[in-house]
């Protein structure tokens, strides 16, 4: 595990208005780690991930694979005393870490670009394309085994064969996608 | 009763039973499900995990197709149900937000119409009434584990439930069925959801906890209303094998409407030995 450095004495002020949950405002009572159910999976815990953003360790915070493995479930939102959700934080760390050239957690990063990409082509998602093109960038991961039990037991019951059912009018799904780019060049 | 359906990318894949039962269900309740015109994925998961304004602008394009309509959109999905929810919110709540919609779909947005999980419209009090007496078969010994999972109760400030840490509406359901409910403690936890794929390691541990609880609490098997929940259930419980299906084919079960069977042969663990068992099935 990496060791804490120079504090940058803005991270956590940047992180709290992108967001808009108010974190800084956490007391550590530690209720999010205790209810999250992948905190077992994470190199630093809800509550750890919120105090390193208090503290100003960005490094830590947007090197980590905490961030990669927060599902959204809300369940540390739905009990925070301080009313902090922390699943948009999650979210905006991840894209805080896209931006600096941090590395992802490969496999989690892959799934969800994968899916996107899948509806950016047909405006809805795919699963067989979708699934192969994640793993051409993930062919092993964890559980490869028990992977493919589930894939057969797909097939075998007709759910993942069908072919895709495509939006009609594509134009205005794949120009949702142009938006930031868009923006990006006005500014 | 008439809804705009919104029913999500899975419901003709790997939710394929859900679909099935959610058609059959509803045209014997009378509840009319009109399909939302040219709708799109809501992004689901990957959106906001990855790109914050693809997270509200794909759910904003169906709430702007749905206006035409003035109906409220009903999904069966708890992630579309969510995702929906949070971008009309939005529109709602949020000025500039809701003019730069406008000007970038070319609607005006009134707000007439709600978003729904199909749970909470199959469980307001009317359509259990007129569900008490369509009941059938009774499913009477049946212990059931409602699983709501965790997009559909929460968070709070947006779905706005009965309860996000014990709510009620699908045990009403099983009981209006016949079915007994059990009190369990895991009724809301996360089953690791789109991990599955990435992390399987993750679901297959979330999965045998879900079932181990489960048989703790006597279940013969779960009720889900969603589809990640039920396919996870369905494929990663290491050490129990307890039935998942949907609360729309239990549904169909007691009403006795055809086409159960059918459902009832979609599951990776079959439901139909217990189902035999307790007298349920012939």
């Amino acid at each position: 595990m990496a060791t804490a450095c120079e504090p940058d004495l803005t991270f956590g002020r940047l992180v709290q208005e992108r967001c808009q949950e108010p974190i800084l405002g956490c007391y550590y009572c530690q209720k999010c780690t205790a209810g999250c159910p992948v905190a077992f999976a994470m190199d630093y815990k809800p509550a750890q991930v919120l105090r390193l953003v208090q503290l100003g360790q960005k490094d830590l915070v947007l090197g980590s694979t905490a961030i990669w493995m927060c599902v959204g479930c809300e369940a540390c939102g739905t009990r925070c005393p301080n009313r902090i959700r922390l699943a948009p934080m999650f979210d905006t760390l991840r894209y805080m870490a896209l931006e600096g050239g941090y590395k992802p957690e490969p496999a989690v990063y892959w799934l969800h670009r994968s899916f996107l990409d899948s509806i950016r082509l047909w405006g809805r998602v795919h699963e067989m394309s979708m699934l192969a093109q994640y793993k051409t960038h993930n062919l092993l991961g964890k559980d490869f085994i028990a992977d493919m039990k589930v894939a057969l037991y797909l097939f075998v019951k007709g759910k993942i064969l069908s072919l895709p059912e495509r939006v009609h009018r594509l134009a205005e799904v794949r120009r949702l996608y142009k938006r930031q780019a868009a923006a990006e060049v006005e500014s | 009763m008439k809804y705009a359906y919104f029913p999500g990318c899975t419901i003709s894949t790997t939710a394929l039973e859900f679909g099935l039962s959610t058609d059959a269900v509803c045209q014997a309740l009378g509840v009319e499900l009109i399909e939302l015109e040219d709708w799109n994925c809501c992004g689901a998961s990957s959106a906001h995990s990855l790109d914050h304004d693809l997270s509200y602008t794909l759910p904003t394009r169906n709430v702007a197709i749905a206006q035409k309509g003035e109906l409220d959109i009903v999904a069966p999905c708890p992630a579309c149900y969510q995702h929906t929810l949070a971008a009309d919110l939005r529109l709602r709540q949020d000025e500039a937000w809701r003019r730069e919609m406008e000007a970038h779909f070319g609607f005006s947005y009134n707000g007439k119409g709600r978003t729904r999980h199909l749970l909470e419209v199959l469980s307001e009090p009317d359509v259990l009434k007129q569900l008490r007496s369509l009941v059938k078969r009774p499913l009477a010994g049946l212990k059931v584990a409602s699983y709501y999972g965790c997009v559909l109760v929460r968070p709070p400030q947006i779905t706005g439930w009965d309860d996000p840490e014990n709510p009620q509406r699908m045990d009403r359901v099983m009981e209006a069925l016949g079915a007994e409910p059990v009190d369990w403690s895991y009724k809301v936890d996360c089953c690791g959801a789109s991990m599955a794929l990435s992390r399987a390691d993750i679901v297959i541990r979330l999965g045998t906890r879900l079932g181990e609880a489960a048989k703790e609490a006597g279940a013969d098997m779960f009720a889900c209303a969603c589809g990640i929940c039920q396919i996870n259930l369905d494929t990663r419980q290491a050490t129990t094998k307890i039935p998942a299906l949907y609360f729309t084919e239990l549904m169909g079960l007691a009403m006795g409407l055809p086409g159960v069977n059918k459902w009832l042969s979609k599951h990776a663990i079959d439901p139909r030995p217990v189902l035999r068992a307790r007298g349920l099935l012939p």
